[in-house]
């Protein structure tokens, strides 16, 4: 078990999930892909704390874990308010704030 | 001439005893002033009686000073009195200080006493006016200013009584503010002697530079140290400064406009004071002159000048109040050149500023009664025969034109042939040309003046038949008491002052302490027994010419035009104003509006391009906040691969 797998797999979901971003408009979608985003990293935080035998990268995951949860709280609720509001829930379609 | 002459420097004494009032001059004039201009309305019942009172107090204090003055020893008549330190910075150190010596005592009773006489006929003269009391303030601030302009012991002082007397002339110049030519005259004479006050400004500046002091007495006793070339530059600025004041080439074409003020005013501020104020700069700071016959010639040859111009003008005028002016004009001319000779003239020009302050301030009291029986109208063309209607008016008239024409034995033949000789006495081209101008100039003096006389008094009553401006029949009158009773004494003294004040050389000696003995005008171009006769000869020439061109044909009441070139130049006052235009007020106007079109056009511009550029290109650069959030996701991928690479770059590299 080689732990450049891990790594080669964290990069992968990265990727899906950055090209997830930028091409989905649906904003649940959007969110999940960047949900992805996240754990790729912490996938890469938790094997690079394996190679080195050391728990600071397991801590930092540890951290992101938490932010993730909170930011899934306050962005679902953005979500869900502005669908109520536009009955949409198209990223493309909430562009009021421009020049 | 010698270029350099020493100047014997009096001591100076502490002011005991009754010159210790000295201050009192200047703060009975300005308490006057003070009060009238701050009491409001509730003075109008007695203001102007307040306004005599305080200028005849002063003359009181004046004449107590000048008989405790004349018991010392000549020597000691020179004191000073220190009232506060004024100014102090660093190395400056200026009293508030009063030097009473003969000259500037002379100067304090010409002041309070023709002053005192021509309040006292602006009693009647303003009294239609409904801004008498104000009149009187700022009249009471002339003779204030003027005091402490003659009484001040520094040149800080000097300057300081300077633009005082210069802030009244204005004041009263536009009197009648309503009128456009009053308005305008005000302002001339303002901006002009804002050009001698900027050569009066430097040549302080450079004293200070040189001397490290602004003192009469310690300037003058450490003249010496300046070089040649500061100290004609001092004496070349000081004149600038006096010609200004004292309406000398080339900046005399002021004083004529000033005619626009009230008559009193003419008489007091623009004949017998304030245009005196260059004659006494210049015999004040003898001791400078002393020094440079560059400066003295200078001196002597803008007062030729002068004295040429206003005798010409004269000639062509018909506006009775600016006959008076170019005359005065030109008499001052003859004082600048009297003190532009040197030892020789500085006692002489003081002579002749004393008779003609008692002789001029008398005809311009005599021309403003004329006008106040005419209706205020100035146009001789007018007159005529007004010698039976208005008998005092035309007694004192007379005997001030006989005093200013020479006639032998009034004050003006002792004063003018006496410059007239010394002018002669120089050596060389200088005493004919000085000499022969200023003789030549007297029998003009004589032309226009009889001129005046024969259209004003003599001849057909040519106002019957016209009606003034305002379309008013004419009513001649003579005037009340209390303005033929000041014109009545002034005739007095023209009539005396000048036998007077040369009995056994009087004021020669009483002026000696400040301006040197009177050095007797020796040898030079004609013999001195001659002169005298050669003049009364030349100004009886004059008044003959006169009665024969005017005084035997009836005069038009219309201009005659056209006219010949002579006269034609001198009734556009010899194209000085059109010089002015020309070489000043035009280039001035064309450089502002340069710098305006630069202004508007580089200066704002810059700005301007700079605030439009910066705004156009933000306009453009908005654009990119499109409002879909994957762009700003893409830019920020964009901008974290581009760092990550850099990152990499660095590493690796």
């Amino acid at each position: 078990m080689t732990p450049t797998y891990y790594l080669l797999l964290s990069a992968l979901l990265f990727t899906i999930g950055a090209v997830g971003v930028l091409v989905r408009r649906n904003a649940i979608v959007v969110f999940m892909c960047i949900e992805l985003m996240l754990n790729a990293v912490n996938l890469t935080l938790v094997t690079f704390a394996r190679i080195n035998g050391t728990l600071d990268g397991q801590v930092m995951a540890f951290f992101v874990m938490v932010v993730a949860a909170a930011e899934v709280v306050v962005g679902l609720a953005i979500i869900t308010s502005i669908f109520r509001t536009r009955r949409t829930a198209s990223v493309d379609d909430a562009n009021l704030l421009k020049y | 001439m010698n270029a350099v002459i020493p100047t014997e420097l009096p001591d100076v004494a502490a002011a005991s005893g009754a010159a210790a009032l000295a201050w009192l001059l200047i703060a009975l004039p300005a308490l006057g002033a003070l009060v009238l201009f701050l009491a409001g309305r509730r003075a109008d019942a007695w203001g102007h009686w307040l306004g005599v009172g305080t200028v005849a107090a002063a003359f009181v204090v004046g004449l107590v000073i000048v008989f405790d003055t004349v018991g010392l020893d000549p020597e000691q008549r020179t004191r000073e009195q220190s009232l506060y330190d004024w100014i102090s910075v660093a190395g400056l150190n200026v009293d508030f200080g009063l030097r009473l010596d003969p000259l500037s005592l002379t100067f304090v009773l010409l002041i309070t006493g023709v002053g005192s006489l021509i309040h006292l006929y602006s009693v009647g003269y303003m009294s239609h006016d409904p801004g008498r009391r104000r009149f009187f303030a700022q009249l009471n601030l002339f003779v204030a200013a003027m005091l402490v302009l003659v009484l001040g012991n520094n040149f800080v002082m000097l300057y300081l009584g300077w633009e005082g007397v210069g802030l009244a002339s204005y004041l009263l110049i536009g009197w009648y503010q309503d009128r456009p030519s009053a308005a305008t005259a005000a302002k001339k004479a303002f901006l002009m002697n804002r050009v001698g006050d900027v050569g009066l400004a430097l040549a302080i500046f450079i004293l200070w530079t040189q001397l490290g002091t602004l003192g009469y007495t310690e300037v003058f006793e450490r003249i010496g140290e300046v070089d040649g070339a500061a100290l004609v530059a001092i004496t070349v600025l000081l004149l600038l400064g006096a010609c200004g004041k004292s309406g000398q080439f080339p900046l005399q074409s002021w004083l004529p406009d000033a005619m626009e003020g009230p008559t009193p005013v003419s008489a007091l501020i623009h004949a017998a004071t304030m245009v005196t104020a260059g004659v006494y700069l210049v015999a004040r700071c003898s001791p400078i002159y002393n020094l440079t016959g560059t400066g003295r010639l200078v001196v002597a040859l803008v007062g030729v000048i002068t004295l040429m111009i206003g005798a010409i003008i004269g000639c062509a005028y018909d506006d009775i109040k600016k006959v008076l002016a170019y005359s005065t004009v030109s008499q001052i001319g003859y004082m600048i050149l009297a003190v532009g000779l040197g030892p020789a003239g500085y006692a002489l020009g003081i002579l002749h500023l004393l008779t003609h302050g008692f002789f001029k301030a008398g005809l311009f009291l005599g021309a403003g009664s004329v006008m106040h029986a005419m209706n205020d109208t100035v146009d001789m063309r007018h007159y005529g025969g007004l010698r039976r209607l208005m008998p005092i008016t035309f007694v004192t008239f007379g005997l001030g034109y006989l005093a200013l024409i020479g006639f032998p034995f009034l004050s003006g033949y002792f004063s003018k042939d006496a410059i007239i000789e010394a002018a002669f006495a120089q050596p060389g081209w200088q005493g004919w040309t000085f000499g022969g101008l200023a003789t030549l100039a007297a029998g003009l003096t004589a032309f226009y003046m009889t001129r005046l006389m024969l259209m004003t008094f003599f001849g057909e009553r040519r106002w019957e038949r016209l009606q003034s401006e305002d379309g008013h029949d004419y009513h001649p009158h003579e005037s009340p008491t209390v303005m033929t009773a000041p014109m009545i004494v002034l005739a007095v003294g023209s009539v005396f002052a000048g036998f007077a004040l040369t009995q056994g050389e009087l004021l020669a000696h009483w002026l000696a302490p400040s301006l040197g003995e009177l050095q007797e005008a020796e040898g030079g171009a004609l013999p001195h027994a001659v002169i005298p006769f050669l003049v009364v000869a030349v100004s009886a020439l004059g008044a003959l010419v006169a009665y024969l061109t005017v005084g035997r044909h009836p005069t038009p009441v219309q201009r005659p035009e056209p006219v010949s070139l002579p006269v034609r130049a001198a009734r556009r006052d010899l194209y000085a104003n059109a010089i002015n235009e020309t070489l000043i007020a035009r280039p001035g106007t064309w450089l502002t509006r340069a710098l305006v079109y630069v202004d508007n056009r580089g200066v704002d511009g810059a700005v301007n391009g700079a605030a439009a550029l910066l705004g156009g290109s933000s306009g453009r650069l908005r654009r990119l906040q499109t409002g879909f959030v994957r762009s700003y996701a893409l830019s920020m991928l964009g901008g974290s691969v581009l760092v990550v690479a850099a990152l990499l770059m660095v590493r690796f590299t």
